[in-house]
């Protein structure tokens, strides 16, 4: 990780009224890199991506993205951003091509490139059949795609999205996590999400954030492998008495999940697996499956968040 | 980047049915007035004649008729700014010119500008329908200009006031309706308001129009709508930043 920072964000805190909505929020985001903010409604995720898109003012903290200090040069920052909010901006009267335009120009892309950069934005959105429709006549995934469009039309270095894939099905879901995926080769990317697979699929790093505050920040691969016990489920056709197991060398603990499915618990280390099959073998008790216990990261996520609820 | 919000503001202006209505309204509107007003020239034209300095044609026609034409804007012209940020805030539209890099101050004036392409096209047409007269007598040209100007001037304080009240709601029709009694009522005091009490007065749009209706380029006048757009402009785009720091 030593691609230069893009965005990074000092001690951010934001008030709404007297009710600090954001507290010391601190990021960073490097070249190259796709950063998942996780966190329950109401965490202050929408806030904080306002507030690094210059939407919102911080009440307290320091933006910078590329270089410029996003309250002392607004112009130079913000024209290195693309921002997707909740609700994409749209324009419902327009005409998806003058839209996107409209954009374009307003990020102060040159008249020069306006055509290539129309073309390439909705190409990666899968927009070309639609550049003549008004904006109010398509569906909502249609309109999520504009939005998407409208973040990347300018080629930002710094592109943030506030729930990208919400409201589209499934096949177009796939297709704008690979569109992220290829997008973040060359810009750093942040979106917040309540979807664990995308998470698992798209981000190499996640931010937990949890009343105001971010609890957890790793990447996502440690994230996996949070607060895990090692151990493996195994399937045996014949087995025998769940003692018999608990007994074997370096073993934990076991546990019956059906007639023949068992959970078995182990040391870090320990070559239990491979022991369990040898005796297997030597017993017939017909091993046939042997999975490792892996966290699904909707656990881990709970688990984080629910150990800071006071 | 003014430009850019200013053509788009004026393009979207066209994109709305109801305008189109509007403009259509005001036009049989306007030619009603204008038929009226005519006839009634043409019933004491010949009274006229006998005076030594009888009013001509323009002022007997045109200059009543610009009156009408900037009452009439005085309600039209609300209708045209409420959606300018209500319409934007309410559907979440004003987080792509706020994310965007341009200043608020360029947002709001990029704004205005589109407007004011939009009422100089209708100051546009009705003093086109008054040039009409120009076919059957001579006219004052300049009193027409300054008509024109005054009209323009009038309408831009109003757009200004309006973009404010716009920038001060989520809801239209709220700025539609706080625009028109504030306009409505600035119009009241200078009707009401007596002669000897000129400071009262001086605070309508409409009373600065007088001079300029009347063919009186007068810089006071001038310097007022001047101020007038310019205080409600630098509002509105203060209101943009105190948006940012509170919701």
């Amino acid at each position: 990780m030593s691609a230069p920072a893009t965005l990074s964000a000092h001690r951010l805190t934001r008030r709404f009224g007297n009710r600090a909505v954001v507290q010391n929020v601190s990021l960073e985001l490097r070249k190259g890199e796709v950063l998942g903010l996780l966190g329950h409604n109401g965490a202050g995720k929408s806030t904080t991506l306002q507030m690094l898109a210059g939407v919102l003012l911080p009440h307290e903290g320091s933006i910078e993205v590329c270089g410029f200090d996003l309250s002392g040069q607004p112009a130079q920052a913000k024209a290195c951003i693309g921002f997707l909010p909740e609700n994409p901006p749209l324009y419902r009267e327009m005409r998806v091509d003058d839209y996107l335009l409209f954009v374009a120009k307003l990020h102060r892309l040159p008249r020069a490139q306006l055509a290539t950069a129309l073309e390439e934005a909705k190409q990666r959105c899968g927009l070309q059949d639609c550049g003549k429709k008004i904006i109010g006549t398509l569906s909502k995934g249609y309109q999520q795609r504009i939005g998407i469009a409208q973040a990347i039309i300018h080629r930002p270095a710094v592109i943030i999205l506030d729930e990208p894939t919400v409201g589209l099905d499934p096949a177009q879901i796939r297709e704008i996590r690979t569109l992220i995926r290829t997008l973040g080769d060359q810009a750093s990317i942040i979106l917040s999400t309540h979807l664990m697979n995308e998470v698992e699929t798209v981000c190499d790093r996640v931010e937990i954030l949890h009343q105001g505050r971010l609890i957890y920040g790793d990447s996502s691969m440690k994230m996996q492998q949070f607060d895990l016990q090692p151990g493996f489920t195994v399937t045996l056709l014949s087995p025998p008495p769940l003692a018999e197991l608990e007994a074997l060398p370096g073993i934990l603990k076991a546990e019956a999940l059906s007639a023949t499915e068992f959970r078995l618990l182990h040391p870090a280390d320990s070559p239990a697996a491979a022991e369990l099959l040898a005796r297997a073998a030597q017993n017939g008790w017909q091993a046939q499956q042997l999975t490792p216990i892996k966290n699904r990261l909707e656990d881990v996520y709970v688990k984080i968040t629910q150990g800071e609820t006071p | 980047m003014i430009l850019t919000i200013a053509y788009k503001e004026f393009r979207n202006q066209f994109a709305l049915p109801s305008n189109w209505f509007i403009l259509a309204a005001l036009q049989v509107l306007f030619a009603w007035f204008y038929l009226g007003r005519m006839d009634a020239f043409l019933q004491v034209q010949a009274q006229l004649a006998q005076l030594a300095n009888a009013p001509g044609a323009t002022q007997a026609v045109a200059v009543p008729l610009f009156g009408s034409l900037g009452l009439i804007l005085m309600m039209l012209v609300p209708v045209l700014t409420m959606r300018t940020f209500a319409e934007e805030r309410r559907s979440h539209t004003l987080a792509l010119l706020l994310s965007a890099p341009v200043s608020d101050a360029q947002i709001v004036f990029g704004k205005f500008l589109g407007l004011m392409f939009f009422l100089a096209l209708i100051v546009a047409v009705g003093t086109g329908m008054v040039l009409t007269l120009g076919l059957g007598t001579h006219l004052d040209f300049g009193l027409i200009a300054s008509n024109a100007l005054g009209l323009l001037l009038m309408a831009a304080c109003y757009a200004a006031l309006g973009l404010y009240l716009s920038a001060l709601t989520a809801q239209p029709v709220v700025a539609a309706i706080g625009t028109l009694s504030l306009l409505f009522g600035s119009w009241l005091l200078e009707a009401s308001a007596p002669d000897q009490e000129a400071g009262w007065r001086a605070l309508a749009p409409t009373s600065h129009f007088q001079s300029l209706n009347n063919g009186l380029l007068h810089s006071g006048d001038l310097a007022y709508f001047l101020l007038f757009c310019a205080a409600f402009l630098l509002l509105t785009a203060r209101r943009l930043q105190t948006n940012r720091l509170a919701d």
